[in-house]
C-alpha cells in the first residue's frame, strides 16, 4: 500500500468513526430504566402498582429498548379467592401491551351463592397504553408529570350468570388518562389515574348493570416512598362504580411492598381491603404477585 | 539563560502544537485541549444546594470527589458503557465533574467545565447509557455512605440534565 492509500483508509475509517459516534438511531439496549421505575403489574396486567395502573411503560427498556414481563398474583379474601396472571410488553418507553387472565373463584360461597362449589369468573383482558408526555423519572425540574392513556378490552366467560344478576354485558371496554410522578427530592411516588369504566368489581361480574349502564369516570390512585433501590412501600385506593342492585360495591384500598431483587424479579406483598362483593361483606386478605421480566 | 530559552522554546512549541490551549483559560496541564468556551458557574447546569447538610452528607470535598471517583471508575469497568470513555479525557472529565458535584453541593468550588449540552453533543449517548451511569453513581454514593434519601436529592438537581447528555 501506498502513503496515498493508506492516508486514504485511515480517513475513510475516522469518518465512518465520526459517523458510527454521531449515528442518530441508537442501539437497542434493554435494561435502561433504574430499578422499581417500570412498575410492578397490576391486576389487570397493565403496568402499575397493583389496583391502580400507572402512567409508567413496564418492563425496563427505555426509548431505545424494549422491556417485558410475565406475572402472576393471588389475593386470598374471606370468602373467594382471586387470581391473575398475565404478560406484558413494554416498547421504546412509548407503548405498553398487556393480556392478562383473571380468575375469580367463588370457593365453597359459590354453594352458598347458588352458583355450585367453586365456581370460577373467568375474564381476559387486553390492554393498550401509550406514553404521551412526561418522563416521572427524569423531570425532576418540573411538576408535569408522565402521562398516559390507555384502554383494557375485557371480556367475562359467564354472560348467563352475569345476566341472571342484573349485568348488561359479559364485554366492556374500559379507558384511561394516567398521571405519574417521582418526587426524587421527596423519595416519593405519586400517580392518579382517571378511568371511564361500567366494569362491576373491575368486569368480574360483568358490565353495566340493572342500576345504571353508563360509563363513569371513577379513580385510581397511589402513593409510595422510596426506602430503598429495591423497595417501595405505598398506599392504593380505587372508586368503582355501583351498577348492580342485588350487591353493592365498595371502593378498593390496600397498603403495598414492592420489592425487586433485580432487573428481573419482583415481588409485590399488599393487604387489599375489597369491600363487599356479591353481597358478602369485608373481603380483606393478602395480596401476593410475583413477576419476572427484563 | 539557557533554562529561560528552552522553557520559551518549550512554551512556543505548545502553543503552536496546541494553539487552543492558550484560549482555554481554565485549562489545566496533562489534560487535552478543548474548544474555547466561556467559562461560568452556570454551565454547572443547576443551581447550587443551600446550607451545609448536603456537602457534609457526602463528607465533604473529599467524599464528593471520591464518588466522582468511585462512578468513573464503575464506568470505565462496565461493559455496557466502557467505550463511551475510551475517547474521553479522563484527566478533564474526573476534574471537571468533582468541580461541578462540589458546586452543586455548595462546597465553594467554581465549575470550570463546559455546558452538559456542549460536552455531550458528540459523544451520542443514549437512554441506557445514562441509567448505567446514574446506578454507578448510586453505587459509588453507597460506598460512600450517603443515605438514600439524600442521595435522591442529589439524583434530583442532575436528572433534568438527561435532556441535555441524552442525545440518541
Amino acid at each position: 500500500m501506498t502513503y496515498r492509500a493508506w492516508a486514504l483508509a485511515l480517513s475513510i475509517a475516522a469518518v465512518a468513526g465520526a459517523a458510527e459516534a454521531q449515528s442518530p438511531i441508537p442501539d437497542s439496549r434493554s435494561g435502561g430504566k433504574l430499578l422499581l421505575t417500570g412498575g410492578v403489574s397490576t391486576i389487570e396486567g397493565s403496568g402499575g402498582g397493583g389496583l391502580s395502573t400507572w402512567a409508567t411503560i413496564t418492563g425496563y427498556g427505555e426509548e431505545d429498548g424494549i422491556g417485558g414481563n410475565a406475572h402472576v398474583t393471588i389475593v386470598d379474601l374471606p370468602d373467594y379467592q382471586f387470581r391473575t396472571a398475565g404478560l406484558a410488553v413494554g416498547l421504546w418507553d412509548r407503548v405498553e401491551l398487556s393480556a392478562a387472565r383473571q380468575e375469580f373463584d367463588t370457593g365453597d360461597t359459590g354453594a352458598l351463592l347458588g352458583l355450585g362449589q367453586g365456581f370460577t369468573f373467568t375474564q381476559d383482558v387486553i390492554g393498550v397504553k401509550v406514553r404521551l408526555t412526561g418522563d416521572a423519572v427524569y423531570d425532576q425540574d418540573t411538576w408535569l408529570p408522565q402521562i398516559a392513556i390507555g384502554l383494557q378490552h375485557k371480556s367475562n366467560d359467564q354472560g348467563a350468570i352475569i345476566a341472571a344478576v342484573g349485568g348488561q354485558d359479559d364485554q366492556g371496554t374500559d379507558f384511561y388518562i394516567a398521571a405519574s410522578k417521582l418526587s426524587l427530592a421527596e423519595s416519593m411516588l405519586v400517580s392518579g389515574t382517571v378511568r371511564w369504566t361500567n366494569a362491576n368489581q373491575t368486569g368480574l361480574l360483568g358490565f353495566g348493570g340493572d342500576a345504571n349502564d353508563d360509563h363513569e369516570a371513577q379513580f385510581e390512585g397511589s402513593v409510595g416512598w422510596l426506602l430503598s433501590r429495591n423497595l417501595v412501600i405505598g398506599a392504593e385506593y380505587r372508586t368503582k362504580p355501583d351498577n348492580l342492585s342485588f350487591a353493592g360495591e365498595d371502593d378498593w384500598f390496600d397498603i403495598y411492598a414492592a420489592w425487586a431483587i433485580n432487573k428481573h424479579v419482583s415481588v409485590t406483598a399488599a393487604w387489599a381491603d375489597l369491600g363487599s362483593i356479591a353481597t358478602f361483606e369485608d373481603q380483606r386478605g393478602l395480596y401476593l404477585s410475583l413477576q419476572a421480566g427484563f | 539563560m539557557i533554562s529561560k530559552l528552552t522553557l520559551a522554546a518549550a512554551t512556543a512549541a505548545a502553543a503552536c502544537a496546541l494553539p487552543a490551549m492558550a484560549q482555554d483559560p481554565a485549562h489545566r496541564p496533562g489534560e487535552e485541549a478543548v474548544e474555547p468556551y466561556t467559562v461560568a458557574d452556570a454551565n454547572a447546569g443547576v443551581a447550587p444546594f443551600e446550607g451545609t447538610a448536603m456537602l457534609e452528607a457526602f463528607n465533604g470535598r473529599e467524599g464528593s470527589d471520591r464518588i466522582v471517583d468511585g462512578m468513573l471508575d464503575r464506568s470505565v469497568a462496565d461493559p455496557r458503557i466502557a467505550e463511551i470513555f475510551v475517547a474521553t479525557d479522563m484527566v478533564r472529565l474526573r476534574r471537571t465533574l468533582k468541580e461541578q458535584f462540589c458546586y452543586i453541593l455548595n462546597g465553594g468550588c467554581a465549575y470550570t467545565g463546559r455546558s452538559m449540552r456542549d460536552a455531550h453533543d458528540d459523544i451520542g449517548l443514549q437512554p441506557a447509557d445514562m441509567g448505567a451511569l446514574v446506578e454507578h453513581l448510586q453505587d459509588a454514593m453507597d460506598a460512600e455512605g450517603v443515605p438514600f434519601r439524600t442521595q435522591n436529592r442529589f439524583l434530583a438537581k442532575l436528572a433534568p440534565m438527561r435532556r441535555d447528555v441524552v442525545t440518541r
